[in-house]
């Protein structure tokens, strides 16, 4: 098999890092978190609530009020 | 490897029946198919996104998919139906042309698309579930979803062709993992299914296009439109986008939805696994799809916006079709949910 050459991470302005290719994630507490992703979005905005994967909430949000608030 | 759930919707190759038609349109091209002869069809004062024009387009894409029982799988070449089919995408093309404001700025149109509305004045068919809906609603909900989530990623794929390069490996990145990455017990299109069993629902390819409106169908519609048209390539890349691109977080509100209804885990993993796997695929089609594409073809913008703009239309009449109904207190089917 060719050599598929160092794993490439994109660091996003706005939100996750990409990586490419199946990862495992270690957190500091020891747990360890897979994915088998072509790509996998590690969340480094921290507001993910599937921390450490990236769950869009990295997103700007606009408020709307209800009609009687 | 095995899986323990038994995945009988992977083993469901069979065609559906063909559904009762709903108007002159419907009628001539469900009667072709049973083999009677085909008469003049004109669907030019046709209501474009009404049931009899929307079915009779369902009934003519679906010989490019699983076809129908006891039909054979030539007439999908057949130049008669191939001819009522432009005359009737004619008619839904023109709608949608006139309806959608034309736009080529695709960076402002994902831009606007990532922004996320929250708060109690946001009225969507993924909010009220979230808050209030009931579990019938929820399950109307999945039934009208279940025309394209059964053959989730399958109207797209015809774009692979149709692209190339970069762009063409992107789509395939996305797509590859909505087929579940080479794991059939992984396809969203079976995670649905294993969802449907929970709900009590059939999970039986098209088994709900009989309850569905014409709001649904031409939702589905659009999406095989722009893919069975190279011309329009462009418009199902800009439809494939505004899907992933604003997936994710529809998809947590569902997931809080089921859960506040104690809903099972696979009716809860299906839509989980879409807050994960399509905050990533908003990354991939917009640095891996759309960048590129744009590129290579920077003639096909206006196309993308019209797919963005065109899917958001459809998916917002359907979304009031839902909550007008269940404002009034009925069901949003044709008929109720046995
Ligand atoms: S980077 Fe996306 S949720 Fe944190
Ligand atoms: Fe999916
Ligand atoms: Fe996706």
């Amino acid at each position: 098999m060719a050599d598929p050459g160092p794993t490439r991470v994109l660091l996003t302005d706005e939100g996750p890092a990409l990586i490419s290719g199946p990862v495992e994630l270690e957190l500091p507490d020891g747990t360890r978190v897979r994915s088998d992703r072509a790509v996998t979005a590690v969340c480094h905005c921290r507001r993910s609530k599937r921390y450490p994967i990236c769950d869009a909430s990295h997103r700007r949000k606009v408020r709307q009020e209800g009609p009687d608030a | 490897m095995t899986s323990t759930l038994a995945p009988s919707f992977l083993d469901q190759a069979g065609s559906p029946e063909l559904p009762a038609p709903r108007g002159p349109l419907s009628g001539a091209v469900i009667g072709a198919l049973r083999g009677a002869p085909l008469g003049p069809v004109d669907p030019g004062g046709a209501e474009p996104y009404g049931d009899d024009l929307q079915l009779a387009l369902h009934c003519c894409y679906e010989l490019h998919y699983r076809g129908f029982a006891g039909v054979d799988a030539e007439r999908e070449w057949d130049p008669e139906l191939l001819g009522v089919r432009r005359e009737l995408e004619r008619v839904f093309l023109a709608a949608l042309r006139a309806d959608v404001e034309p736009g080529d700025d695709v960076t402002a149109e994902v831009d606007a698309l990532l922004v996320e509305p929250i708060g109690p004045g946001v009225r969507g068919v993924s909010h009220h579930l979230q808050r209030e809906g009931t579990l019938e609603q929820l399950r109307e909900y999945v039934a009208h979803r279940s025309i394209y989530h059964l053959k989730e990623a399958d109207p797209q794929a015809w774009a692979i062709p149709r692209l190339s390069g970069a762009a063409k490996a992107g789509l395939v990145t996305v797509e590859h993992d909505e087929y579940g990455s080479g794991r059939p017990e992984r396809m969203h299109a079976l995670l649905f299914a294993e969802m449907m069993t929970e709900l009590g629902l059939s999970d039986a390819y098209c088994a709900y296009v009989e309850h569905v409106p014409g709001e649904t169908l031409a939702e589905v519609n659009l999406m095989s439109l722009c893919g069975l048209h190279r011309s329009l390539r462009g418009a199902s890349v800009g439809q494939f986008a505004m899907v992933e691109l604003t997936s994710s977080p529809g998809s947590e509100r569902l997931v809080r939805g089921m859960r506040r209804l104690d809903c099972g885990p696979a009716s809860i993993r299906f839509y989980d696994e879409h807050v994960e796997a399509d905050a990533v695929h908003e990354q991939v089609v917009r640095r891996s799809v759309l960048a590129p594409l744009l590129a290579a073809e920077p003639e096909l913008a206006a196309d993308v916006v019209f797919g963005i703009r065109a899917s958001l239309f459809l998916g917002e009449r359907m979304g009031e079709r839902l909550l007008g109904c269940w404002d009034r207190g009925e069901t949003s089917l044709r008929m109720p949910l046995a």
